[in-house]
């Protein structure tokens, strides 16, 4: 090591940094670059422009010449009737999904944190929607609702129950909540994943001294395991909440939108706006509008958040 | 009898419940099994089976050949081990930096990796698409290939810089000490202790990539370079759903690589998941 003398004034005041262990600005950044450069240019970049698109005119193809058009776009999507259907649609159906799924997972954490037989199985299935390509999730259960060869409709035949000749994805009324089923199946891995965890650092002891007290399982699972679940189940649900309302590419399988727009969640309208009509500027705008509804989800989040820190 | 009925009732209850779930998870699947295996002839039958009536294993041989699948999985494939390597070749001096150091860009950059998640994806797509296409990108395997790297980047460094968290750093100091220089202890230090977690990056950069649909079906048009999922979909949405038993095979072949690197990684992944997006 080299003893080159500090220079005086306020650097000698810091602490002796440990054999050089602590790195440079200069040395933070050379391993930085390949990291950075990328996400700067084809990422933050990207978003910033993103957002500024939705004030402007622009449209696809070469040599069109954009314009700052001001909130002109926001206000053609509020007098959009197909907009305001595509967020009101998008919001049911987060808001379903994200409940159900929470139900789902939070009930599955429970079963697999108890000592059964066959919990392996159910484990590892509540995992493959993770692995599957969200495209192939949609086919698969293409196949579930098939009017005629799907088993769905076999099912219900059999049961003698009604509803054995619906085709629920073309159905009007059945096509929304069909595919909310699909989105809680395709969500349910991040969730029971997280949950699991919680439920498994839930300390035993609290559980032991409350059972021998005579308090009975429900009453232990509201006074003790919910409570210490809190900060698990607010930060999950928000995630879930924003993936969900972004979700885009099972619905596309399933329905492109259709039947009707009745399950046209904002992606979908956005894609088809901006791709299909060349209408970037205004398919940017609608991506703006959907950062302001995430914002709120994130407020709530936060303050959520605060309330736990300050109780 | 000495043991009360009450618990019993309860873990039967209990096994109930499991089986429900169990039922739910799984019944897609096996029905997407079933339909894989079965014969023309069957496919077309008003009255469907869950357990095929005669297995046939026709439908792997029409969705690789007449549907090409072999061709757009070796297009996925390409697409997504680059995406992996690149991604984990600059991620892990990234993810170093991001561990070890406390300043600004350390914050800046975890506050980053957590935002980015959260952005609606047309908002990126838009401009990327502009740019791609002032470079002449669109339409190619290394304009996705870049766009694959950035948008696993952050998860991926989430992951790396809680693996090098858990590196003790009386380790680099021994090795700076005896004048290694910083590359020198990132290359013989970090990068053999950190193998495992590289070995899940790369695994899960490589699923992440290989499952991707919506940034595949906006950049690539020619046919013959499309991916797996886009090439799936068009066939979905061209032949509507007439010929269940070849989509249903080639769905599940599709499925099969991601499935088995998952099983490889999941008990890494899941920790992953609660360092970096709960407790994050």
């Amino acid at each position: 090591m080299t003893l080159v003398p500090e220079p005086r004034g306020f650097r000698s005041r810091r602490p002796r940094q440990r054999a050089g262990v602590g790195l440079s600005g200069a040395e933070s950044l050379v391993l930085l670059i390949p990291a950075l450069l990328p996400i700067l240019v084809l990422s933050v970049a990207p978003l910033a422009r993103g957002i500024y698109l939705g004030f402007t005119d622009s449209r696809a193809g070469l040599g069109v010449t954009t314009h700052f058009i001001g909130i002109d776009n926001f206000r053609a999507l509020i007098h959009d009737t197909l907009f305001v259907n595509s967020f009101k649609i998008g919001l049911i159906w987060a808001g379903c999904v994200t409940a159900i799924q929470f139900c789902l997972a939070l009930g599955l954490a429970l079963l697999l944190s108890q000592p059964l037989h066959g919990r392996w199985l159910a484990r590892s299935l509540a995992l493959v929607p993770w692995a599957m390509p969200s495209v192939l999730v949609g086919i698969m259960w293409k196949l579930f609702f098939q009017p005629q060869a799907g088993i769905l409709n076999e099912g219900l035949y059999r049961a003698h129950l009604p509803g054995s000749s619906i085709d629920w994805l073309s159905d009007f009324t059945w096509a929304l909540p069909a595919v909310i089923l699909v989105g809680v199946w395709a969500g349910m891995p991040q969730t029971t994943v997280a949950l699991l965890a919680g439920v498994q650092s839930v300390s035993d002891d609290l559980h032991e001294a409350a059972a021998v007290d005579g308090a009975s399982a429900w009453r232990r699972f509201r006074d003790i395991t919910l409570p210490q679940l809190r900060p698990v189940i607010i930060a999950i649900t928000t995630l879930d909440l924003i993936w969900n309302f972004n979700s885009f590419g099972l619905v596309y399988v399933l329905t492109l939108g259709g039947p009707g727009h009745s399950t046209e969640l904002p992606m979908l309208f956005a894609y088809n706006e901006a791709f299909k009509y060349g209408e970037f500027g205004y398919a940017s705008a609608l991506g703006d509008a959907m950062v302001v509804v995430i914002t709120g989800f994130l407020i709530v989040y936060l303050w959520g958040r605060l309330k736990e820190t300050t109780s | 009898m000495i043991v009360s009925s009450r618990p019993k009732t309860a873990r039967t209850a209990q096994y109930v419940g499991l089986w429900c779930y169990i039922l739910f998870l799984g019944f897609p699947l096996l029905w997407m099994l079933s339909v894989s295996f079965k014969s023309g002839p069957e496919l077309v039958e008003l009255h469907p089976h869950l357990i095929p009536q005669s297995f046939t294993l026709a439908n792997f041989g029409t969705g690789l050949h007449e549907y090409g699948v072999l061709h757009d999985a070796w297009n996925s494939f390409k697409v997504a081990s680059l995406t992996a390597v690149l991604t984990t070749f600059i991620g892990v001096p990234a993810a170093y930096v991001l561990a070890r150091q406390k300043g600004l860009i350390s914050k800046l950059g975890l506050g980053w990796i957590l935002l980015s998640q959260m952005f609606p994806l047309i908002l990126i797509i838009i401009p990327l698409f502009l740019v791609l296409r002032d470079l002449h990108l669109t339409d190619s395997h290394a304009g996705l290939i870049f766009v694959y790297v950035v948008w696993t980047l952050p998860f991926i460094l989430c992951m790396l810089q809680s693996y090098v968290r858990g590196i003790p750093r009386e380790l680099e100091e021994a090795a700076m000490v005896d004048g290694a220089s910083r590359f020198t202890v990132l290359r013989t230090v970090i990068a053999p202790l950190l193998a495992p977690g590289i070995v899940v990056v790369t695994l899960f950069a490589f699923i992440q990539a290989w499952n991707e649909f919506f940034f595949a079906l906006v950049l690539l048009q020619t046919p013959s370079l499309t991916t797996l999922p886009v090439a799936l979909a068009r066939f979905v949405g061209i032949e509507g759903i007439v010929r269940l038993g070849p989509l249903a095979a080639s769905a599940l072949l599709a499925t099969l690589p991601s499935l088995l690197m998952f099983v490889v990684i999941q008990r890494w992944l899941t920790r992953g998941v609660l360092s970096g997006a709960v407790k994050g």
